[in-house]
């Protein structure tokens, strides 16, 4: 067997899950013991290039409270053509279409190898994708202009079936009416004043005179309500109109007083957006939810709000994306990477989807924190302990993109004195439905199966499984959730006992003897993701402004792994003539005169110039052709930075700085302070840049974990 | 009787004397000239003597004066007053003869009497006789005691009085109850019984001399006005300006009291000269009538009608009389303002005014320029104190326009304690160094700056470099501390609002305003030396929803935004809406063009009103502005939204106490509205196109208390009242207006402004807050005492307004006028404006409307007439027989315009007048100043057929009576809201030809609305006097042509105001009845 490296690895590109824990501790009592919850990541559309969907219905366990979906891990009597469903054990027909089945003639679903799987199904009328630009106008001229060219830029992006429309506000809030000839027009409403989706579709004239509807017989197709509105129109028909009219938008017209900021009326403008769209929703398929996205692209030097905010985007799953200005490249290319294709030329992105969560017996759901809401299904499978957004077992989640990661976290029920047969397995099934771009609906159905063990006596087979990465970010999640509710002092202090009280259980020490403590590989990285979670700006409010904080945390709650990582832990490359560039600590050892160092954030790249090499490059030996090689050293990490560039989302923020400018803060903030004013002298090195700072180094920390995890008084 | 009635005129000299004597069985009503006079006491009469006593006259002289007057009356017109028939008619009523036993008339004639008439005649003249003849002549003649004067009488007399007497007892026997109808018909009816006409006749022969109607009464009015020129009367021979011809009395019956009078005449004091200044009429028609109130319809009707006689209406106090007297005696001359408590010439009167330290009755004119000096009197009395201010009237070019005066940072001069502004009532004490409030008497302090020494007389040295010194009227420059949040105003701003519904559109209504602003915006008001208006506009159109245009000058085209949160209407934008026409003329022009295709395809035909106001209140206030809002309505806001209202039209409502509320705001919401309007300095011009009810009383609310204007035009149909329409609206747009008003009227001390009537907003007592102010808009204020004036120094009245300019400007406008103030009734009524009381009653009483029922409303205006004629008949005029009506010179003609008034159509309640009608006529009057007044209650009725048309001469007009039109003639008839061209069937048709350029009566077309531009003296003529009856009136009339004997007259007769109107109001005889009656009762 493979590594369980290599077996995380191999799950999450064929599911696109990371649990924490990769064998199941079998009892409660157990489960609790072992710190940190079982939990998993979960990349709802994972791309799987290799992964066709298939065109037929998925195939449903029949006992109402279950409706699991047929899966590999199902028990099948090819003869009697009956399957067992794995999760409630109810022995179910197979439908008519799988006659011909038998061990040779097996349908995708019940392949190992489709654990996840994809269907397309033909459910309901396809709507339309509908993109409603919502713009703030109270914006300098400059931001406006450009502001204005990006969004006429991401109409030649759209699909050209798509229906687009524009709202735009300051202090009020302004519907545009399309296609009007000879003079622009659109709908007003008060930016104080809360309005009912109905008062705004009445305001709209979008309400009809009530029609009878017979009681009891179905819509017929011809009666169903024309898609057509003055406000929502395909983009091939009024990309002209749209263009000129988003060409003429003015600044706010109401006048700031000089030193408030202008009065903005967001909250309003999204309502009415809301409002627009339910009608729309209710003329094209009456959906009973909604399934709305809502992107905020805030830039501008000032406040804007974002706290305020985050729920909009953080609960339906829209982008939130925070710049100084509209006017910056940052903003425009994420902008238009929102619309951005894959490998089959479709969008990125996925609305209006929900996520189904079933688990075996022994297990339940606690809970999920991501860009999600609940939709408060009860069931067999929901814990009463809550977890993130609980007491549910399916989740609302409005926009997804193939990044879209959700934390899922479960609760081991077994009791301990209820063994699990040995070789038994815990099994848990996404089902994740959604409109796909194209405008398909299609449902993803990943099932996955894990081993259960005694943490009793195999306790190294429950160790060696633990995925640390996936812990910490799992771990991350949980305190960045509960920093929204509570004071930031109390998470740190909730996470350092978390963080002890797995030292204590997994590391191998004597007792009161610091210097004795060690941790397996397994676990050996974790307390440096957590050091440097408890210095993030997820936890650490200072020096961020409430807009800031929300932002970062929007993104960390809804980025993969590998993303999440980054952001709790930065990347660090060093370039230099000694050789290739390679990764170093995120240390201030690290900053040395003759190096580039190249960090990356997540939200910010920082390339920074060693003291030596700015001076270098002041003296121009860039530009002489005997020091080509300097060229080319100052050369790469600019390259490597742009591949970055290119792909991040949203676009990082740029930073080309140098020892000694005010930018290095950047870079210098996130680095370990292994070197500070305190201690520059007492380690007696030369190398490396102090910073100027009280901060504790990891290594402090460090010694304090050690001392805290052998404690016999703990 | 009729022997002794000549006998009596020429005893009495009288002018004129209108007597009613009653028979047993019936009431026989004698009209008469009657010289009018007033003898107070023996006392008076015993001191007065000769007639110079200039300054007396004032004080005291009254008696005396009336008596001279009588004795100039003679020229008098006797003839006409023969036929006194016709109201007689009325009291022949049967049971008249009881009532008036009982009642005053004929206080001396004993009842039962048959020749009763006669009798008390004999009696009176012989009272009379013995002293009186000697006396009399004195008065007449003047200056000398001795001249007698009767010769003159004897023709006069009229005597037709026999006829009636017999008459009428038949008749009278029956009446009672049917009388009202009865005498409708009869005694008006044009083809009114032939007998009753009969009698007129007689009296006709006797006019021989004089011109038919007209003259007599011509004679009389001079003399009344003369009254005013002190001295003449005495000294002055008996010349015709005297008095004589006022007075009516109806002596005969009860007559033995004018006798008297006049002989007391001489003995009183000179009186120098106020003559005259009753009219004693004499109608007495007392008997019959019914009661006032309700009864006007009937009025004197007679069964008898046949045998009855008309009271003559020529013999009866003429407008037009004594309009043109007042034009001729001070037409065409400088009035000076130097003296205080002086009676302006009447509004009809073309003068200059020169400003020399009272107000130009241009801008204040009050009921009366002497008050009574103490509350008791004023009680007495019960003559309304009231000044009616129209603080931005406008001045012909030849009177000097205000000047300002600019105190810099310091700003306009005020007393300490009353904050009264500098003004020539400040009294200027201890060399200069301090002055002396004439409002509180508190002395105040000089400023530094403005000291100045005094002269010999104790006047200061600048005094006439200064306006504020010398001038009744200025305008201080505001600070900051007068203004909104003490900064400085912005200019205003005019919002067009227009109503695209489907009516309007379908109308054409929305493309002819369009079409027209694109040009009308150039005219913009802007101060003079400015090339371009500073005022800002702003377009809306609305149906349901409102929407607001972005018309900022780089748009390359307009921007629509449509708010349909009409429930909490809010201004979508500010920067753009509000913008300078000429910087964003092509965008403007664009969407001018644009609406009315915009919206060609409407079917929307629900309409907001209120949320329109307010987004045009809010649009301002985001602004920080004043302005105005020009709306152009057309139908009852259905749609729902504040201030939404439902068809209330209620015609079972007329006639009750329940009436009022026709007149009240359907739902509050209007009022609230209207506050926040005028706390924003928010004014709302409202221009109705109804087709059916619309509500006036709610949805002219706003616009009334804003100081706007509201103009209607039912059914609009662009070809026919498009002129009318634009007319309007260009006068509207380049009125001078001041924005964002308050006005605080400051009294000297003993009486204070209690009440305010207009287009006005009062939050407390004192200030008078208005959205704005134009030109046309007056402010009636009535005063009461709270103390015993001071007969030296006066009633001061001090009426300051602070406003916004057009350019911005805050400005303090002051006018000063001063009063004077007696102790003798006399002086009060003889100080009396008329005019100024009638838009007194009408302003008081529309009010009232809002809270009392119609019918009381009436019964006050009535009795207050009355009692106001009464108590001078009582304390002012020489004892008389009951039977005579003596109206006081001033107040000749208060009857006449008290039936207009009372005849109005607000207060007349007919289910045929549309409840609309009457709420707008209530609005328009409420803010209308004296002259509007005047014309529109007593409306100008010109000859044109026989006019010269040679000469630039403003034709004389004529009573508004059918009875001066003639089917030879062509008449044209204006009251400043309807304008009508009569053609009499036989009309000359060479003046069809050059009116009309058609050939005859018959092809002219009445459905024309203004008359071929023809080149000819009639066409040219005609179409100057409309121009000039246009001019300087605050609404355009459409002209309607009507023929004789086709249906349209019915409306045109509405107008003929002298003659009982087909809605039941009184004739002027009628009504003067009526008063009389009353008059008697008070007596009694």
């Amino acid at each position: 067997m493979a590594t369980y490296l290599e077996f995380i690895q191999q799950n999450e590109e064929r599911d696109g899950v990371r649990f924490s824990w990769n064998v199941w501790p079998s009892s409660r009592l157990e489960a609790t013991r072992m710190v940190v919850p079982l939990a998993c990541l979960l990349t709802p559309l994972k791309e799987r290039p290799d992964l066709p969907p298939v065109q037929y219905e998925p195939v449903l366990c029949s006992r109402p409270t279950c409706k699991a979906v047929l899966n590999p891990l199902c028990q099948v009597d090819y003869r009697a053509k009956l399957w067992a469903c794995n999760f409630c054990f109810q022995r179910n027909q197979f439908p008519p279409a799988y006659a011909g089945i038998s061990e040779v003639n097996q349908p995708a679903e019940l392949m190992p190898q489709f654990s996840t799987i994809d269907y397309i199904v033909q459910r309901g009328p396809q709507t339309p994708l509908i993109f409603l630009y919502v713009v703030d106008t109270c914006l300098e001229e400059e931001d406006l202009q450009a502001l204005k060219e990006s969004l006429q830029m991401s109409l030649s992006l759209l699909p050209p079936d798509a229906l687009v429309g524009l709202i735009t506000f300051g202090r009020m809030v302004q519907v545009h009416e399309l296609s009007c000839e000879g003079i622009s027009k659109s709908y007003v409403f008060r930016g104080t004043k809360d309005l009912t989706a109905k008062q705004i579709q009445d305001m709209l004239g979008l309400t009809k005179p009530a029609v009878p509807v017979q009681q009891g017989r179905p819509l017929q197709p011809q009666e169903q309500p024309v898609i057509s509105s003055r406000f929502l129109q395909p983009i091939h028909k009024i990309d002209m109109n749209l263009t000129d009219l988003l060409g003429e938008l003015q600044r706010d017209p109401w006048p700031v007083t000089q030193g408030k900021r202008p009065l903005r009326s967001t909250g309003v403008a999204l309502s009415i957006a809301v409002g627009l769209l339910e009608h729309y929703e209710t003329l094209a398929n009456r959906t009973a939810a909604n399934g709305h996205c809502i992107d905020i692209y805030a830039c501008a030097l000032d406040q804007t709000g974002l706290l305020e905010m985050k729920c909009c985007t953080n609960l339906t799953g829209g982008h939130m994306v925070m710049g100084d200005s509209f006017n910056t490249s940052l903003f425009k290319q994420t902008f238009q990477r929102v619309f951005s294709k894959d490998f089959n030329g479709e969008f990125r992105m996925a609305f209006g989807a929900s996520l189904d969560v079933k688990t075996s017996r022994e297990l339940k759901i606690g809970g999920a924190i991501g860009p999600c809401i609940s939709l408060n299904a009860k069931g067999p499978y929901v814990s009463e302990n809550e977890l993130g957004i609980g007491g549910t077992c399916q989740w609302k989640i409005c926009s997804l993109d193939p990044n879209t990661t959700l934390a899922i976290y479960f609760e081991v029920v077994n009791q301990h004195n209820a063994p699990i047969p040995q070789g038994g397995r815990g099994a848990v099934q996404f089902i994740t439905q959604y409109q796909h771009s194209s405008m398909q609906k299609r449902i993803r159905v990943t099932t996955i199966a894990r081993n259960w063990a005694d943490a009793q006596n195999q306790l190294q087979h429950i160790e060696a499984a633990f995925d640390q990465e996936a812990a910490a970010v799992l771990m991350a999640r949980l305190g960045v959730y509960r920093a929204e509710t509570e004071e930031g002092p109390d998470v740190l202090r909730w996470l350092d006992r978390q963080l002890i009280r797995l030292c204590q259980k997994f590391g191998q020490y004597n007792k009161d003897d610091p210097n004795s403590f060690r941790l397996s590989d397994s676990f050996s990285l974790y307390p440096q993701f957590m050091f440097h979670l408890r210095r993030s700006p997820f936890l650490q409010v200072f020096n961020n402004s409430p807009d800031e904080s929300s932002y970062y945390r929007h993104h960390f709650a809804r980025q993969d792994l590998t993303q999440s990582l980054i952001m709790i832990q930065p990347i660090l490359y060093s370039y230099s003539f000694y050789g290739p560039p390679e990764p170093v600590l995120l240390d201030s050892s690290s900053i040395l005169a003759d190096r580039i160092l190249l960090m990356d954030s997540f939200f910010q790249i920082v390339i920074y110039l060693g003291e030596t090499i700015a001076q270098w490059r002041k003296a121009g030996y860039q530009d002489m052709p005997e020091y080509e090689n300097f060229k080319h050293l100052l050369q790469a990490p600019l390259d490597d930075a742009q591949e970055i560039l290119q792909t991040r989302f949203p676009m990082p923020r740029y930073i080309n700085t140098e020892h000694g400018s005010s930018q290095a803060r950047f870079l210098l903030s996130k680095v370990n302070p292994s070197q500070t004013h305190n201690n520059l002298y007492a380690w007696g090195q030369e190398s490396g840049s102090p910073i100027l700072t009280d901060d504790v180094s990891l290594q402090v920390f460090m010694d304090h974990l050690k001392k805290l995890a052998v404690s016999s008084a703990a | 009787m009729l022997s002794l009635l000549p006998e009596v005129s020429a005893a009495e000299n009288a002018s004129e004397l209108v007597s009613f004597s009653s028979c047993i069985p019936t009431v026989k009503l004698y009209c008469r000239p009657l010289i009018r006079t007033f003898i107070w006491n023996e006392k008076t009469v015993n001191m007065s003597q000769p007639g110079y006593v200039a300054t007396p006259p004032y004080s005291q002289s009254q008696p005396g004066m009336g008596g001279f007057s009588t004795g100039l009356g003679p020229p008098t017109s006797s003839p006409h007053y023969g036929h006194y028939g016709g109201p007689n008619s009325l009291y022949s009523a049967p049971q008249s003869g009881m009532l008036k036993s009982t009642v005053p008339f004929g206080s001396s004639a004993p009842v039962g009497s048959p020749p009763p008439g006669i009798h008390l005649y004999n009696q009176t003249n012989l009272q009379n006789g013995p002293g009186t003849p000697g006396h009399q002549q004195h008065r007449f003649q003047g200056p000398s005691p001795g001249s007698s004067v009767p010769p003159s009488y004897p023709p006069y007399s009229h005597q037709s009085q026999p006829p009636y007497a017999n008459t009428a007892s038949p008749s009278s026997t029956a009446q009672l109850a049917n009388q009202l109808g009865t005498m409708q018909i009869n005694s008006y009816g044009p083809g009114a019984s032939p007998s009753s006409r009969m009698p007129s006749g007689p009296p006709a022969s006797f006019q021989g001399p004089p011109l038919p109607p007209t003259q007599p009464q011509m004679a009389i009015p001079p003399g009344a006005q003369i009254p005013p020129t002190p001295a003449n009367n005495l000294n002055g021979i008996c010349t015709p300006p005297s008095l004589p011809p006022l007075a009516m009395q109806d002596g005969i019956p009860g007559s033995g009291p004018p006798n008297a009078n006049l002989q007391q005449l001489p003995g009183q004091p000179p009186g120098p000269g106020y003559h005259p200044q009753h009219v004693n009429y004499g109608p007495q028609m007392a008997g019959s009538q019914l009661s006032y109130p309700g009864a006007f319809p009937g009025g004197p009707g007679q069964l008898a009608g046949p045998q009855q006689k008309k009271l003559d209406p020529d013999s009866i106090p003429s407008p037009i009389q004594v309009i043109e007297n007042d034009k001729a005696s001070r037409g065409g001359q400088t009035y000076a303002t130097n003296i205080r408590g002086q009676v302006p010439p009447l509004v009809t009167t073309d003068c200059v005014v020169q400003d020399q330290g009272n107000a130009s009755p241009r801008y204040i004119r009050c009921t009366t320029y002497c008050f009574p000096a103490s509350s008791d009197m004023a009680k007495q009395a019960r003559i309304p104190l009231a000044a009616i201010v129209t603080p931005f009237a406008i001045v012909p070019p030849n009177e000097t326009p205000l000047y300002v005066v600019n105190h810099g940072e310091t700003g306009p001069i005020r007393c300490n304690r009353c904050k009264a502004y500098m003004c020539p009532f400040m009294q200027f004490i201890e060399g200069g160094r301090k002055y002396q409030c004439g409002f509180c008497s508190c002395v105040n302090d000089v400023p530094p700056f403005f000291f100045q020494h005094l002269d010999h007389v104790g006047r200061r040295v600048d005094h006439y470099e200064r306006p504020e010194l010398s001038l009744g009227s200025y305008e201080f420059v505001a600070t900051l501390d007068y203004c909104r949040n003490n900064k400085p105003p912005n200019p205003p701003a005019y919002i067009f609002m227009i109503d695209v519904s489907y009516s309007n559109i379908k109308s054409g209504l929305v493309k002819l305003i369009c079409d027209e602003l694109k040009t009308l915006l150039d005219k913009l008001p802007r101060e003079e030396q400015e090339e371009a208006s500073p005022i800002r506009v702003g377009f809306v159109t609305y149906n349901k929803v409102l929407h607001f245009f972005n018309v900022k000058s780089n748009l390359a085209q307009p921007q629509m935004m449509v708010v349909s949160d009409v429930g909490e209407v809010f201004v979508p934008l500010l920067d753009g809406f509000l913008v300078n026409f000429q910087e964003s003329r092509s965008v403007i022009s664009n969407l001018l063009d644009q609406i009315p295709e915009m919206f060609a395809d409407t079917n929307e035909s629900e309409t907001v009103f209120a949320p329109v106001i307010l987004a045009g209140m809010e649009a301002l206030k985001a602004a920080e502005c004043a302005g105005k809002l020009f709306i152009f309505h057309s139908s009852l806001p259905t749609a729902e939204a504040p201030g939404k209202l439902k068809n209330r039209d209620d015609k079972k409502l007329v006639n009750t106490d329940k009436e009022k509320t026709l007149f009240q705001p359907q739902v509050n919401f209007y009022e609230t509205l209207a506050r926040d309007c005028v706390a924003n300095g928010c004014c709302v011009n409202l221009f109705l196109f109804p087709n059916q009810y619309v509500d006036i009383a709610s949805m002219g609310l706003v616009t009334m208390y804003t100081g706007g204007t509201l103009y209607k035009y039912n059914n609009f149909q662009v070809h026919s009242d498009s002129p009318q329409f634009l007319s309007d609206l260009r006068k509207d747009i380049e009125k001078r207006t001041g924005f964002d008003a308050i006005m605080r009227v400051r009294t000297s001390t003993g009486f204070r402004a209690t009440d305010f009537f207009g287009g006005i907003y009062m939050n407390n007592t004192t200030d008078v807050e208005m959205a704005a102010i134009d030109c046309n808009k007056a402010v009636t204020v009535e005063f009461k005492h709270d103390d015993k004036l001071n007969e030296d120094t006066g009633a001061l009245i001090q009426c300051a307004v602070l406003y916004t300019t057009i350019s911005g400007q805050r400005r303090l406008r002051i006018h000063n006028i001063g009063l004077n103030c007696s102790s003798q009734l006399a002086d009060v009524y003889k100080s009396c404006e008329t005019d100024a009381l009638i838009n007194f009653f009408a302003k008081s009483a529309f009010k009232a409307i809002l809270t009392q029922p119609l019918k009381t409303v009436r019964e006050i205006l009535m009795n207050q007439t009355a009692h106001m004629l009464a108590c001078y008949r009582k304390n002012c005029a020489s004892p008389s027989a009951v039977s005579q009506l003596i109206l006081p010179d001033a107040m000749k003609v208060l009857p006449v315009y008290m039936n207009c008034l009372l005849k109005s159509c607000v207060l007349v309640g007919r289910p045929e007048i549309p409840t609309d009608e009457r709420a707008y006529h209530r609005q328009l009057i409420m803010s209308m100043d004296v002259a509007n007044t005047q014309l529109f209650f007593y409306p100008q009725l010109l000859p044109i057929h026989n006019m010269d048309v040679k000469s630039d001469a403003f034709p004389t007009s004529v009573r508004c009576s059918e009875e001066r039109l003639s089917e030879g003639g062509v008449f044209f008839l204006a009251n400043g809201l309807n304008m009508f061209l009569w053609l009499g069937v036989s009309a000359p048709p060479e003046v069809i030809q050059g009116i009309f350029n058609v050939p005859s009566f018959a092809h002219i077309s009445t459905e024309a609305t203004q008359l071929p531009e023809l080149d000819n003296p009639y066409s040219k003529k005609l179409r100057s006097i409309m121009k000039y009856s246009q001019s300087q009136k605050p609404y355009s009339m459409k002209l309607i042509i009507v023929k004789q004997r086709e249906q349209p007259e019915m409306l045109f007769r509405q107008f003929l105001v002298e003659d009982k109107s087909i809605y039941g109001g009184a004739s002027y005889v009628d009504f003067l009845c009526c008063v009389h009656r009353e008059i008697c009762q008070l007596l009694n």
